[in-house]
């Protein structure tokens, strides 16, 4: 059984309480169709599970197969450093069909980064919280994008909201 | 990674490699000896263009680098022949050789003990070869399933231990 490692910690970008009984980690690209069209559906799936789960979003970046997916994650990254990754995270899953420099640009304008932040991230300020990411994922078993961990292990089933919310539940209610 | 039930003749750790020499483009081939003094991945996959073989392709294309600190030396091998893999691997911009194992269909598959004789392919399966020619690991993934590369990390880190050998930063 694949097993994420390193464990979720405090440079994890996280939505939901710390002590929730079931995280949830997702390694995504946000270039890729399949994270895109997984983002309406764990979006309707934290709902569902309100305060008792914790969701977590890490990089994987396919960058020779996404030419935008690096920058994308330089400018999501920026966006962490003044508290905005969330904002970022959703434009960038909501405009997947624009995700050239200009169009990053004008989402850091919507979101209050300014020029010389998002500037920093394009230049690599960010790369190693991004690779370490990224290897992380591969030790962790990651075979493509989205992968998701519901409490650490890796999820293989389907990826609709009843299954994903029917896991969760079950994963919750076991005891830790 | 999960159990799986190898099928029964899969060449496994200790064993001495097979010698091999394939297509590695229309007017190129390579051999399993041009490659001797440092870790081979061989990576046998059922076909180009199935989706399931393609993400896994991607993954290993994306973490090149990743091998190459271990140097390693990655290359993938399926029964296509050479023109659909140098069509496979500039539509996907692999860098990393596609041997074509089409003539005899599947003879090195056979001595690895991974062709699936009623398919007319390989299994889905991961030798990691040490640099003097040995089976360090071996893995048959379900062929419906990416691997990953944890398996194949794992082992290079293991290879590497035994050798003392140092892996770049």
């Amino acid at each position: 059984m694949s097993r994420l490692t390193p464990p979720v910690g405090p440079d994890d970008h996280a939505q939901g309480p710390a002590d929730a009984p079931v995280t949830l980690v997702e390694y995504g690209d946000y270039e890729c169709p399949y994270c895109g069209e997984a983002y309406p559906v764990l979006k309707a799936v934290q709902q569902a599970m309100g305060d008792q789960l914790r969701f977590v979003f890490r990089n994987f970046p396919l960058t020779q197969q996404h030419p935008h997916a690096g920058r994308a994650a330089e400018f999501a990254e920026a966006a962490a450093s003044i508290g905005r990754f969330w904002e970022a995270h959703d434009l960038l899953y909501e405009h997947q069909d624009a995700l050239d420099d200009a169009s990053l640009v004008a989402y850091a304008q919507l979101i209050g980064l300014d020029h010389a932040h998002l500037r920093a991230g394009f230049e690599g300020r960010y790369d190693e919280k991004i690779r370490h990411d990224f290897s992380g994922g591969l030790r962790s078993g990651v075979n493509g994008t989205p992968t998701l961990f519901v409490n650490g292990l890796r999820y293989d089933g389907p990826r609709d909201v009843e299954s994903l919310v029917e896991t969760l539940r079950a994963a919750a209610a076991e005891p830790a | 990674m999960p159990e799986t039930s190898a099928p029964a003749g899969v060449l496994a750790p200790g064993q001495p490699a097979p010698a091999f020499t394939l297509p590695a483009t229309p007017d190129q081939s390579l051999s399993l000896a041009d490659l001797k003094g440092r870790p081979v991945i061989l990576a046998f996959y059922p076909a180009d263009w199935s989706p399931v073989c393609g993400d896994q392709m991607a993954l290993y294309n994306e973490i090149l680098p990743e091998f190459h600190r271990y140097g390693a030396q990655l290359v993938g091998i399926s029964t296509d022949g050479v023109w659909c893999h140098a069509a496979f691997a500039a539509e996907r911009k692999l860098h990393f050789p596609l041997l074509a194992d089409f003539e005899p269909k599947g003879g090195v598959a056979r001595r690895y003990g991974v062709y699936r004789e009623h398919d007319g392919t390989s299994e889905r399966a991961l030798f990691v070869i040490d640099g003097a020619g040995a089976i360090h690991w071996s893995y048959v993934s379900p062929l419906g399933l990416n691997p990953g590369a944890d398996g194949i990390l794992d082992a290079l880190d293991t290879l590497a231990a035994k050798n003392g050998a140092g892996v770049a930063p």
